[in-house]
């Protein structure tokens, strides 16, 4: 990771929103603005941003991420940082654009993913580790447990950064999530292609999230939540899924719920 | 030009349906999920708990792909080193080229030996070449000596697990089925047999033993074959595998050519990673070297049969090559969420699990509905990677082969579907264009929930569909900061410092899901 | 073709794109470890967790000096009510004749078969090499221990190790048992008795191999421990 000697404000960072979050949960980009604005940072929305590949290349299709890898560099690479509320597409950024700049046999592309991919942060990486901060000054007063996304967890190494962060929420009653680190099931393609199998993985994380007795659901990746939240809602469990970006944005001034 | 073909699919699994339709009958097992459930659970933890106890597990991890990848990357020589280090120590050394031609040469030796019985070590080599079944066909009966294999003869059922293949089997199944078959094999179980595993242990001693104390010929695979002191290896828990290795007169062993391992000393690594992983353990109850013919000690004639079977076409692939790292511990198997629902059978061949979605469809290539099937069937969790001692990287291989299963061409729909996103993707104009039908679906639909939509019924036959907002991110962020791309207050007098929209944005805070 | 020449070439054409170099020739004769050597250290704590290790396999430890081995062992084996007693052609002369004395002692060169051994109740023996992290017990069959049938068909295997035989870690043990030049001897490790966990991996103790594993340790730290009790 990079370290930063700048002053905060003086960083120039970019928020990619994520293909997925700007078309479908708009309220977790939005979130991060305004935490990332409280904690004095400067952020900016490159608005030519779309989409980082990884269905493409995960669904066997990396030829068809190439331009989509190309672009990215383009938008990203005169950041000095940028932020996603999402640990898949962030992994996909770190772990897979290598690998596609390397399938499309161009030097050139490669040298660029090398030099944009460790300026990429998953949400809690930024706080923690560039911005130095547990404590965001967030307010959520209700029983949340906390779902750590497989991406976030085995291909980020995130660690217990996000708890580090919910655990500074003043009035949070976080309760831990039995067989937190078991994958939901969800998975891409996965969720369509075995959506049995996907479906008895996803149960068995929402009977777990239901043993917690907890009102809000909490991950980094919207989609994950999509699944777990989807089969909580068809139960009927009254739970609710938040992004982690809408807890931590959360003040009492303006709750996010 | 030398081209390295795959494998033939074993008559077992011709046919076999394609993951997701053996994984749904699999599903609706409830007796056989709740005996996964609980088995890997228990050794996972057991796992996790051993392998906390060294000190820089990693660095272990990293000598053992070492060690592997120079046998693997050097495997011309190597072979040919164990070759005349095997011969020079008195062992017979034959070569196979597939499964047929291995199969014929046990046949051949136990006929030359004029039994028509052999003892077996458990050995997934020799049940990758389906031995027993050719062997029965030549009228010489294969006597499995490893608990849980005897459990699966005696079924006629099929392992599912590499390393308890009887994994999908309680202990009332266990009794009922040596209750019912063992007189037929030979020594029964005794009548007032209970279901309390050392019973059960028991009556498979005494079942057994009148087998080891006659056999004449042995069958066994191996764990490792060390080319500079000819040694083999297996690596064992009943003592079973020392009855085989020890008592009769002559041994065959049936070895994966990927087996080879550089030097007597890369052992070390070995020995300390796969019984850790495997079982959990320390280390196993025993592991036997033998190194050819010992004067006076153990079988006098000792035959190794080096067997390719389709190892060569994976060496082949620079990236998928990795995956004949493989030590068989079994590790992924037990930390995959997917198998613990499937279990093992679903995967259409002896190695199920993360390994065999990797291992399968590049053996045996992916001509077949089931090793089409196979690099999809996991959601890229990443625990398999994470448990595998030799680092073998299965997201990334599994990654590969769906490519690789796209590139045949078959999944048309999807192929035209990708080729749009990407379309759509590369351009934001054509993003933002592509966002508008989502805006309007959740401005129609408001704040109800969608419990179906039609053609999507894989995900709301259980699951609720999140609702589309009214506007996407992009349409609020230029609302709200018009083209400048900076939430800097002085650039920005519309929007409000912390971010929150001024006025109604027409989305709920929190946002429907 | 023949079938050698075939594998061979598919295994060349397959690593061809391969570039790294083949490893060096790694070290002959034994390894980075020194053969064993009498007044080699070994550290309190190394046979402490051996022995802890060993009896956590459920397998009996049972530490003494050097001198109370052969009654120990008798000891053992009567308090097993076991009564035949197979011993290898070069066990401790003393302790073969403090057995004989004591069971019916069946000498190696008479056990001819398999069938005789599973009629006999135990054998003893020494041991090459004890390894601490691991618990286990490494036999080369050299001749204080036996052809490797005999520590098999018996169910109960009395075996003895000096202090001096126990080494830290499984590279270590490794290293030592590198036979220096010529053939490998066959090795046999132990860790504990026999056992399984077929069944819904819950481990039970005794399957084909000795289901009893009692381990005497010869251990001059014990003398200290009988003079000063």
């Amino acid at each position: 990771m990079t370290a930063f000697t700048a002053p905060i404000a003086d960083l120039k960072v970019a928020l990619f929103a994520t293909c997925f979050n700007d078309t479908m949960w708009p309220e977790t980009p939005k979130a991060v603005v305004r935490l990332l604005e409280r904690l004095g940072c400067r952020v900016e929305f490159p608005s030519a941003q779309t989409c980082c590949g990884q269905m493409m290349t995960n669904t066997g299709y990396a030829g068809e991420a190439v331009p989509l890898v190309r672009h990215f560099v383009d938008v990203f690479e005169d950041y000095d940082a940028v932020v996603a509320p999402s640990g898949s597409c962030v992994g996909s950024v770190r772990d897979q654009h290598p690998m596609i700049a390397h399938l499309a046999g161009d030097p050139g592309l490669a040298s660029e993913v090398e030099g944009v991919r460790p300026k990429v942060y998953e949400l809690s990486e930024f706080l923690v580790d560039v911005l130095g901060v547990t404590d965001v000054g967030a307010y959520f007063p209700h029983r949340v447990t906390y779902h750590p996304t497989c991406h976030s967890l085995r291909m980020l190494r995130v660690g217990d950064r996000p708890l580090q962060l919910l655990r500074a929420v003043e009035g949070i009653d976080l309760v831990e999530l039995p067989g937190a680190e078991e994958c939901c099931g969800f998975g891409g393609t996965f969720a369509m292609k075995n959506a049995d199998v996907s479906v008895a993985m996803g149960t068995d994380k929402a009977a777990h999230v239901v043993e917690t007795d907890a009102e809000v659901l909490v991950a980094g990746d919207n989609s994950c939540l999509a699944h777990i939240g989807g089969i909580l809602g068809r139960q009927r469990t009254g739970i609710r899924t938040m992004h982690l970006a809408e807890i931590l944005a959360s003040t009492k001034e303006h709750p996010t719920w | 030009m030398v081209t390295q073909p795959v494998q033939q699919t074993s008559p077992t699994f011709v046919g076999m349906p394609k993951f997701p339709v053996a994984a749904r009958e699999a599903l609706a097992n409830t007796q056989q999920r709740t005996n996964l459930h609980n088995a890997t659970h228990t050794i996972r933890e057991k796992r996790a708990a051993v392998v906390g106890e060294v000190d820089d597990w990693e660095a272990l991890r990293v000598a053992g792909a070492e060690a592997k990848d120079e046998a693997l990357h050097h495997l011309g020589d190597y072979l040919e080193q164990l070759e005349e280090s095997l011969t020079a120590r008195g062992a017979t050394v034959h070569w196979a080229r597939d499964a047929a031609e291995a199969n014929r040469i046990v046949i051949d030796i136990a006929r030359a030996k004029e039994v028509d019985e052999v003892v077996k070590v458990k050995s997934m080599a020799t049940q990758e070449i389906e031995l027993n079944e050719a062997l029965e066909e030549a009228g010489i009966h294969a006597w499995e000596t490893d608990l849980a294999e005897l459990i699966v003869q005696l079924f006629g059922d099929r392992p599912s697990h590499i390393l308890v293949p009887a994994i999908h089997r309680n202990r009332t199944e266990i009794r009922d089925v040596f209750l019912r078959q063992m007189g037929e094999f030979g020594r029964p179980a005794p009548a007032d047999l209970t279901d309390d595993p050392a019973r059960l242990a028991e009556a498979a001693r005494l079942h057994l033993r009148e087998k080891f104390l006659r056999a004449k010929v042995a069958v066994s695979g191996a764990n490792f074959a060390i080319a500079d002191t000819g040694t083999l290896v297996v690596v064992e828990s009943e003592g079973n595998g020392r009855m085989c290795l020890t008592l009769p007169e002559t041994l065959i062993s049936v070895v994966g050519i990927e087996k080879v391992l550089p030097t007597w000393d890369d052992l070390s690594p070995m020995l300390q990673l796969l019984p850790r992983s495997s079982t959990g353990e320390r280390m196993n109850p025993y592991t036997t070297m033998w190194s050819g013919v010992h004067d006076g000690d153990g079988p006098q004639e000792v035959h190794v049969i080096l067997l390719d079977n389709g190892r060569t076409h994976v060496l082949a692939d620079s990236v998928g090559r990795q995956a004949l790292r493989c030590i068989r511990c079994s590790a992924c198997l037990n930390v995959c969420p997917v198998y613990e629902r499937t279990g093992g059978h679903a995967y259409g061949s002896v190695y199920p699990g993360p390994i065999g979605a990797v291992l399968n469809p590049q053996l045996r290539g992916t001509a077949s509905e089931v090793d089409q099937s196979l690099p999809y069937a996991s959601s890229l969790c990443g625990a398999c990677f994470d448990a595998c001692p030799v680092r073998i990287n299965i997201p990334e291989l599994l990654v590969e082969l769906r490519g690789t299963v796209a590139e045949q061409g078959g999944h048309r729909a999807e192929s035209a579907a990708m080729k749009a996103a990407a379309w759509v993707l590369s351009d934001p104009r054509r993003l933002a264009v592509a966002q508008r039908g989502a805006t309007t679906a959740g401005r129609l639909i408001g704040k109800r929930t969608i419990r179906k939509v039609p053609g999507l019924g894989a995900w709301t036959d259980a699951r609720d569909v999140p609702t589309p907002p009214k506007e996407t991110f992009r349409q609020w962020w230029a609302r709200e900061h018009g083209d400048g791309t900076t939430t800097q207050r002085a650039a920005d007098p519309g929007g409000r410092a912390d971010g929150i929209p001024t006025s109604n944005d027409g989305t709920e805070p929190g946002g429907e899901r | 073709m023949s079938a050698r020449e075939e594998i061979l070439a598919r295994v060349r054409s397959a690593t061809a794109d391969v570039t790294t170099e083949k490893r060096p020739v790694a070290r002959s004769g034994s390894g980075s470890v020194p053969s064993q050597q009498p007044d080699r250290a070994i550290s309190r704590e190394t046979l402490e967790l051996f022995a802890e290790n060993v009896a956590d396999y459920r397998a009996t430890v049972v530490r003494v000096p050097a001198e109370q081995v052969a009654a120990t062992v008798v000891e053992q084996l009567r308090a097993a009510g076991l009564g035949s007693v197979v011993v290898p052609t070069g066990l401790d002369a003393g302790w073969t004749a403090a057995l004989d004395g004591a069971f019916d002692v069946l000498p190696e060169s008479d056990a001819t078969s398999a069938q005789t051994l599973d009629g006999i109740d135990a054998v003893v023996t020494g041991s090459a090499v004890g390894i601490a992290t691991t618990g286990t017990i490494v036999l080369d069959h050299a001749p204080d221990q036996g052809r490797r049938e005999l520590t098999l068909v018996p169910d109960t295997h009395v075996c003895v190790i000096g202090q001096d035989q126990v080494v830290h870690d499984v590279p270590e043990a490794v290293s030592l048992l590198r036979t220096p030049e010529g053939a490998q001897r066959a090795l046999t490790w132990i860790s504990g008795p026999s056992a399984t966990s077929d069944i819904e991996l819950q481990r039970v103790e005794g399957v084909h191999g000795p289901r009893t594993l009692i381990v005497v340790l010869v251990d001059e730290g014990a003398r200290a421990d009988v003079t000063a009790g």
